[in-house]
């Protein structure tokens, strides 16, 4: 597993996750700290595609060999895309956490909620 | 593999069989003599419709290797009886050998569970008479012992309370429970139908008020409590949490899992509960950790009553007993039969053992060595790297964190745990409850010395510091237990869960 990183480019939301906003769509994933803590993932279940996800909100389900976990979406809208790699990898989640791991696609129903989110750096702060 | 790789062990090297692996065709461990009275027909002892067709696939096995096998396997586990077992809100306390030897009266062992109530007399009296103890020792005046275990007696109390909401008319829909529950909490909320509400806990390891009375609404049926919480923490705002609970019309249901730290103390019914559960196989003694078999009776208010399980044990007044079916608004039967009765005739002996002052000074004592050994172990300079989690005095249990253990040596609290097994200990509950980070929960019981829990420090601050000059040893352990470090992942994602014959 790869030492912490936390990409600069990307938004942070507390409980552990990030977003990528492409115009009006966003990537969701967990961060480096988040797969840490979980230890080793073992299963993933993503949502189905056309489901809302509402910032704050659990939108799936990640479980390691410690716990199940909530997965908690960054900002809100539609799932347009599932990473279905994880399904059989779900260990990607670990191993690459903001590249093949990244979990749905969304696109954003209020893009001003990203204000609400947070840059690496401040991220960072939260965590020591 | 570093340099600290060590020998295989004997036990190490010999790959475990199965007793099937074993079998040789023809070999037999008992050889009846020739019959020296005369044959009769088959048929007429057996119809052929009720014989079998095909020999049964039984293991062929002389009398001295099924000794061995059985030996063997049993030498390859970790138990109570074998060394400490500090396992936080499981209870692993000592279970006295006298209760072996009431159960395996040949009265108790042998009673057929469809014997006619008047011919088990004795059975039914000991059951009513562990039912009072039960309902005394909750502060609430009915019990059920159906339950067979702590899971088993929530479901139960969840079923109660819904049956208790629709006698009144109400279609409730949200269970609460706070992040420190047990994992088997939501599980029976969501199992009974419920939706699952979780309370967030405030800066003393209880419950945050202002969350309870946020959610605290005419849709929820039922909060689910264990106090002391598994933080190992009594939460002192309990009389205003039931009066919270109660003024929306919701049940205050008491998982027993901790009651350890509180028989002949406090008492659930005097705090408000309505449905408690009991782990017979914790805080009452039973081999447990296995699997089975348990006890999870329960008790409950006058206002639960018409709802328990069927049948109940009666006694009339000629002083006889008898179970009573005729139960019109029970939730019915929980199980086939009237639960583990082996499980019943040993907490029955070691309530009789010990008497309300000896329970009372049981969890006095195991309150005593929790903070003994939280103390012990700050006093190594343990704190530093593994501080307590709420650093307030603890009830039977405590929560480190290893947090500060990973980020400054490299070593994860599961690290820590499989290392404890090379000293000899049964590592304490790790990761659990999930608000602490690198969790570490242990609770000693009030049936070890002194010694023992000295000991035990010891190990520990020993393993942090081995740590400290390399990490790898703890990061590779164990080395000596009959098998090395498991890989959970695989067993999770590929697990192999039978054994072809």
């Amino acid at each position: 597993m790869a030492d912490a990183s936390y990409p600069d480019g990307l938004l942070y939301h507390p409980e552990h996750d990030w977003a990528r906003v492409e115009g009006d769509v966003a990537t969701f994933g967990i961060t480096w700290y988040a797969q840490d803590s979980l230890g080793e993932v073992v299963f993933f279940e993503p949502p189905e595609v056309g489901t809302q996800t509402k910032q704050g909100e659990p939108y799936a389900e990640v479980e390691s060999v410690k716990a199940v976990s909530d997965v908690i979406a960054p900002l809100s809208g539609e799932v347009v895309e599932v990473n279905g790699g994880l399904g059989d990898a779900p260990e990607t989640i670990n191993d690459d956490p903001y590249g093949e791991g990244w979990m749905v696609k969304v696109r954003l129903a209020d893009p001003s909620e990203t204000e609400a989110l947070q840059d690496a750096a401040s991220y960072q702060q939260t965590l020591s | 593999m570093s340099a600290v790789d060590v020998r295989q062990t004997a036990q190490q090297r010999e790959s475990a069989t199965t007793i099937y692996e074993k079998s040789k065709a023809g070999r037999r461990a008992f050889v009846p003599p020739p019959v020296d009275v005369p044959e009769r027909p088959l048929d007429e002892l057996l119809p052929a419709r009720f014989r079998r067709t095909v020999e049964a696939k039984l293991p062929e096995i002389s009398e001295p290797e099924i000794n061995r096998h059985y030996n063997r396997l049993s030498k390859r586990n970790f138990d109570l009886d074998t060394g400490f077992y500090p396992l936080g809100s499981c209870t692993m306390k000592h279970n006295p050998k006298l209760h072996e030897r009431v159960a395996a009266l040949p009265g108790h062992a042998r009673l057929h569970p469809a014997q006619d109530p008047k011919r088990a007399q004795g059975a039914l009296e000991l059951m009513w008479n562990l039912e009072r103890a039960l309902s005394e020792i909750a502060g609430l005046p009915h019990v059920s012992l159906q339950p067979s275990a702590g899971s088993h007696g929530e479901l139960a109390g969840v079923l109660l309370t819904r049956a208790y909401h629709e006698a009144r008319g109400e279609q409730r829909t949200k269970v609460l429970a706070p992040d420190t529950s047990h994992g088997t909490n939501p599980a029976t909320v969501t199992m009974a139908g419920y939706e699952l509400v979780k309370l967030a806990s405030n800066a003393d390891g209880g419950i945050d008020l202002d969350d309870l009375r946020a959610k605290a609404d005419d849709d929820v049926a039922c909060l689910m409590l264990t106090n002391p919480n598994t933080l190992g923490l009594f939460d002192p705002n309990i009389e205003e949490i039931a009066r919270i609970v109660h003024g929306v019309g919701a049940t205050l249901y008491y998982d027993g899992a901790n009651l350890n730290a509180v028989m002949g103390i406090s008492r659930p019914g005097d705090m408000g509960f309505d449905i408690v559960h009991f782990n017979l196989h914790k805080s009452f003694t039973q081999p447990h950790g296995g699997g089975g078999p348990g006890s999870g009776p329960i008790a409950v208010s006058n206002r639960i009553e018409p709802f328990l399980p069927r049948p109940v044990i009666v006694r009339g007044e000629d002083g006889t007993f008898d179970f009573d079916h005729d139960r019109p608004k029970s939730i019915g039967r929980l199980r086939g039969w009237q639960g583990n009765f082996g499980c019943f005739v040993r907490s029955y002996a070691y309530i009789r053992s010990l008497g309300a002052e000896g329970l009372r000074e049981a969890s006095e004592i195991a309150v005593l060595n929790a903070n003994y050994l939280l103390a012990r172990l700050r006093e190594a300079g343990v704190a530093e790297y593994l501080p307590v989690a709420y650093d307030r005095l603890c009830m039977h249990e405590f929560v480190l964190s290893g947090a500060p253990m990973k980020r400054e040596l490299g070593i994860k609290t599961l690290d820590l745990a499989k290392r404890l097994l090379d000293f000899g200990y049964h590592p304490p509950t790790v990761y659990f409850p999930l608000l602490v980070d690198e969790a570490l929960l242990v609770e000693p019981t009030e049936t070890e010395t002194k010694e023992t829990l000295d000991a035990f420090a010891d190990a520990i601050a020993d393993i942090l510091r081995e740590a400290k000059e390399d990490p790898e040893v703890a990061r590779h352990a164990p080395y000596t237990t009959p098998v090395r470090r498991l890989d959970e992942a695989r067993a999770a994602k590929q697990p192999v869960i039978r054994q072809p014959l």
